[in-house]
């Protein structure tokens, strides 16, 4: 007879609980919602950059037959933003326009041929005003500002001085200074935007599926723009074709459906082209950071003083948070005194920037790791004895700006990437012969969070609430508002309960994304799920445990104390012959009916950060995740094309719930890392962005991507659930810098601006073969 | 205007009247109802509507559906046979090729067409097949071990 015991899913390789549906066509994603009669939606979008609204005539185009309703910025004078304390984006714009391409107006016809036909009959009369393309340009003397009370044009000026800098630097025993810049770059997900909205008139309520990373914000921002009670709302986020941040935050997309739906007094299927995806934004920022450095001939860093300006877009969006961020995070991977930091969040006539995957951190990590080479090699230093030298003390520990640190993986890691990319015997050993390649090795480090300690909106409540029912079928749903967005979180938090209660995966099934059913969770971002809602499950799945020993301790007479759970058995003790599941379950429903537990989730206070600069809580999570990486390149030198022949990435993630999910994790961020370091960029002419689309976006194919070896290294967090910490974000950042290291490491050749394209690498190779002869052999 | 058009979609015949211009893609998920093949791009720039015309993988967006008359046309709704995925199917499933799914039904018919002409691809062979489908979760590492192990399992006989 086989033994029954507990079933375990935690640690190994488990394949998403949603896959099924994904390969075989049948996971329906918002525009798959295609019933009878819906209105197909359009935007009217403004070709301006800076104007003054003077009129928007529709009367052409309302006369068009077929068009059953227009919006326009006349149809909403509420002001939407994801941070309390900027919501001053319209869904329409009202007054002024403020980007090329903000929508101005938007029409729902009988079908998509129509609304696209009456799009050219609307009329924009405006009167131009002077526009900006940079930060720069926007914070000149005598710049018209885009909104009120933001003087020069900076939505948040940011500074902090921690320690005594000065002194610092002047008993460095090297200082080195750079300036680097990271061009703008889109999360460009598979799935463009879209929402469908259904209103009923008769009962004044109204249905939104919505392609969206955080089903409740929309919730709220629905129940702004329309002035509608929150209680005759309903979100429904169906799959999500991938987010990586931009859909962190209501989009105008599912808000001009809503009021598209209301006005005609139907369902709205609005799904916006690549372009307008694009357009739409919220990626991350072009940012200029000058970073100071001060060394120990140890290769200790003494000092630090960064300066970062973010070119933010014509909203705020996340800006303040973002431009937080990149401060903050100095901290937390090194050992870090006396830092000086000086941050400006820019508001531009361009697209609105947002929160891309490892927000607010990468660019400054790219320059700061990029430094850290730079020095290392001055001081004849190896990179991987400087980042030791510089790690922080044993866990637990605090910065010096109140970041809470519980656990620490990164030497592991570093140890890690050491030894599989054979650093120590391969660096600097590449054969040089007449080939043009050279070849070369580069290595960097980066860190992210795991969840913001403190949500956007605070209201009190927990941070994460799960809700499990059990029926007379012993089955068990799990119910859930957090976001399933391709990460696996579906997975993750199946896995928790069941591994809790000892049962095989196909005994749960989990609900996510809807409103009417589900608990409100606050959304996928800030890599906050696992680590936060995972938790709650954990607590949720504690609870109904207790609920099914009290009853099989009744059904034996036996103490709970003394009951056994092997998952689909419960006895009271080994000799006992027990109870199945089903039993105790149905044991259980006498005294309740249907079972419905509550499991929650708060983080503790000493995670919320500090207070000693103002946004100095921006940072503070429960844990923080760690990345190694080892970049190996071939720069050919006669043409410039940089090929990353492969990647060895050690990332900490506490403990690997499910270790296909972790792999898939931190490969994707390598590789979105290289996207941006070697060819995406956002390119504007005059306002327009000119990269709107796939092939001029230079997103990397199968075909330039490179081997990506994962090592995970487990430092079983304190707080995490069974041990863990973030996966899906954290090893982007270091994949920038490690890139740059190893061309430099190629070529001798420092490449600071990003990304780094052929012809900035022949440039720079031109420019070495030129330099002594210019300078006269200087 | 209009016409018929008569083609063996997922094996079986059908016959439907369409407006001259309507895309194959267009076509498939609005008209037929099925959604599995995605609209991704602006037209041939990311491979999420990949069908297969004749064994072929053709990118349905830029395939007027009347041009598909008289062909066989397979999207990824196709492939389930019995309840069971196919082997390119559940390549993806187990080893992670699909993350958030989008791409999928692009990859998955791509990977189709190459199984069926090449049944053990080479990595060189994977990377050349699907080198005009793009995917931004996954880094493509976890699609080329995908599909090796379609092929793998291919070669126990579960169909492709």
């Amino acid at each position: 007879m086989n033994e029954i015991v507990p079933t375990h899913t935690i640690g190994g390789y488990v394949p998403l609980v949603d896959g099924p549906e994904k390969v075989s066509g049948r996971a329906k994603y918002t525009a798959d919602f295609i019933t009878p009669g819906m209105l197909a939606g359009r935007i009217f979008r403004s070709p301006y950059s800076h104007a003054e609204i003077l009129d928007v005539d529709v009367s052409e185009a309302l006369k068009l037959p077929g068009v059953k309703a227009i919006v326009t910025g006349a149809d909403c004078d509420k002001g939407f933003g994801v941070l309390p304390i900027a919501r001053t984006e319209h869904p329409l714009a009202r007054e002024r326009v403020r980007y090329c391409g903000e929508p101005v107006a938007a029409i729902a016809a009988v079908d998509d041929a129509t609304a696209k036909e009456a799009v050219k009959l609307i009329k924009l009369k405006v009167r131009e005003l002077p526009a900006y393309h940079t930060a720069g340009a926007a914070m000149a003397p005598g710049a018209v500002e885009l909104h009120e009370h933001r003087p020069k044009n900076i939505e948040r000026d940011v500074y902090f001085e921690l320690g005594d800098v000065v002194a610092a630097f002047a008993a460095a025993d090297l200082v080195r200074a750079g300036t680097y810049n990271c061009a703008e770059v889109c999360q460009n997900q598979m799935e463009m935007h879209a929402a469908v909205a259904d209103y009923d008139g008769e009962r004044d309520r109204i249905t939104v599926h919505a392609s969206t990373q955080v089903p409740y914000y929309v919730h709220l921002m629905l129940s702004q723009i329309l002035g509608m009670d929150m209680s005759r709302i309903r979100v429904i986020k169906p799959h999500v074709g991938g987010g990586f941040g931009c859909r962190t935050e209501t989009l105008n997309v599912e808000l001009i459906a809503a009021l598209l739906a209301r006005k005609a007094g139907g369902c709205v299927r609005m799904v916006v082209n690549r372009e307008e995806t694009f357009i739409t934004h919220r990626g991350r920022p072009e940012t200029d950071i000058r970073l100071k450095l001060g060394m120990g001939k140890d290769g200790r860093i003494t000092a630090v003083e960064c300066e970062c300006i973010q070119r933010g877009g014509a909203h705020s969006g996340y800006g303040v948070v973002t431009i937080l961020y990149a401060g903050s995070m100095l901290y937390a991977i090194y050992d870090l005194h006396n830092v000086k930091y000086f941050g400006k969040r820019v508001l531009t006539n361009t697209p609105p920037c947002g929160a891309f995957r490892g927000h607010g951190t990468v660019d400054i990590r790219f320059a700061f790791e990029s430094l850290l080479d730079e020095m290392a090699g001055a001081l004849g230093l190896d990179p991987f004895a400087v980042r030791r030298v510089n790690l922080l003390p044993t866990a637990p520990t605090f910065t010096d700006n109140d970041l809470m640190v519980n656990s620490y993986g990164l030497p592991e890691c570093l140890d890690w990437v050491e030894r599989e990319s054979g650093w120590k015997t391969r660096k600097g050993k590449f054969p040089r012969g007449k080939s043009h390649i050279s070849k070369g090795l580069g290595m960097a480090c980066s860190h992210y969070i795991s969840g913001a300690a403190k949500p956007v909106n605070w209201t009190g409540e927990p941070h994460a609430t799960i809700k499990l029912k059990l029926d007379f079928d012993g089955s068990i749903v799990l119910l859930t508002g957090a976001a399933e967005i391709g990460q696996g979180s579906s997975t993750v938090l199946v896995q928790s309960v069941a591994e809790v209660l000892g049962l095989d995966l196909s005994r749960i099934r989990i609900v996510t994304g809807d409103s009417d059913v589900v608990p409100k969770d606050n959304g996928s971002y800030s890599s906050r799920v696992t680590f936060t809602v995972g938790n709650a499950a954990i607590d949720a799945a504690n609870n109904l445990k207790a609920v099914l020993i009290a009853a099989a301790a009744r059904k034996l007479d036996a103490k709970p104390g003394e009951i056994e759970c092997l998952g689909e058995l419960y006895r009271a003790g080994a000799q006992d012959k027990g109870l199945t599941f089903n039993e105790v379950v149905t044991e259980a429903l006498k005294d309740t009916g249907t079972i419905t537990v509550t499991g929650n989730y708060s983080t503790i206070p000493e995670s919320h950060g500090g207070k000693k600069y103002r946004g100095a809580a921006i940072g503070g999570t429960m844990g923080y995740s760690y990345s190694a990486q080892v970049v190996e390149v071939s720069v050919d030198e006669e043409t410039g094309v940089v090929t990353v022949d492969k990647v060895w990435v050690a990332h900490d993630c506490g403990k690997a719930l499910n270790r296909l999910s972790v792999e898939g994790q931190v490969q994707g961020s390598v590789w979105m890392g290289m996207g941006q370091a070697m060819s995406e960029e956002a390119a504007y002419h005059g306002g327009l962005m000119l990269t709107a689309n796939m092939l001029d976006y230079r997103v990397p194919t199968i075909a330039d991507s490179p081997p990506i070896e994962v090592g995970i290294v487990e430092s079983n967090d304190p707080h995490g659930p069974f041990g863990a910490k973030e996966a899906g974000e954290g090893s982007l950042a270091a994949f920038l810098p490690a890139l740059t290291n190893a061309i430099a490491d190629a070529t001798g050749l420092r490449v600071n601006d990003l990304p780094v394209t052929p012809d900035r690498v022949f440039a720079a190779i031109e420019k070495r073969a030129r330099g002594p002869k210019n300078n006269g052999g200087a | 205007m209009a016409r018929i058009l008569q083609l063996t979609l997922n094996g079986r015949a059908r016959s439907d009247a369409i407006c001259e211009n309507v895309l194959l893609l267009d076509y498939l998920r609005e008209i037929v109802g099925l959604t599995g093949t995605k609209t991704g791009c602006d037209g041939g720039e990311c491979g999420a509507c990949t069908v297969l015309i004749n064994d072929q993988p053709r990118l349905s967006c830029l395939s007027l559906a009347a041009l598909a008359d008289g062909t066989r046309v397979d999207t990824v709704e196709s492939l389930v046979s019995d309840g069971r995925m196919s082997a390119v199917q559940r390549g993806f499933h187990e080893k992670l090729g699909s993350q958030c799914g989008y791409c999928t039904p692009g990859f998955i018919m791509a990977s189709a067409g190459l199984l069926r002409r090449n049944p053990r691809p080479s990595e060189d062979e994977i990377r050349e097949a699907l080198g005009s489908n793009i995917c931004r979760c996954t880094g493509y590492v976890k699609i080329i071990e995908a599909v090796m192990h379609a092929a793998e399992l291919h070669a126990t006989g579960v169909s492709p």
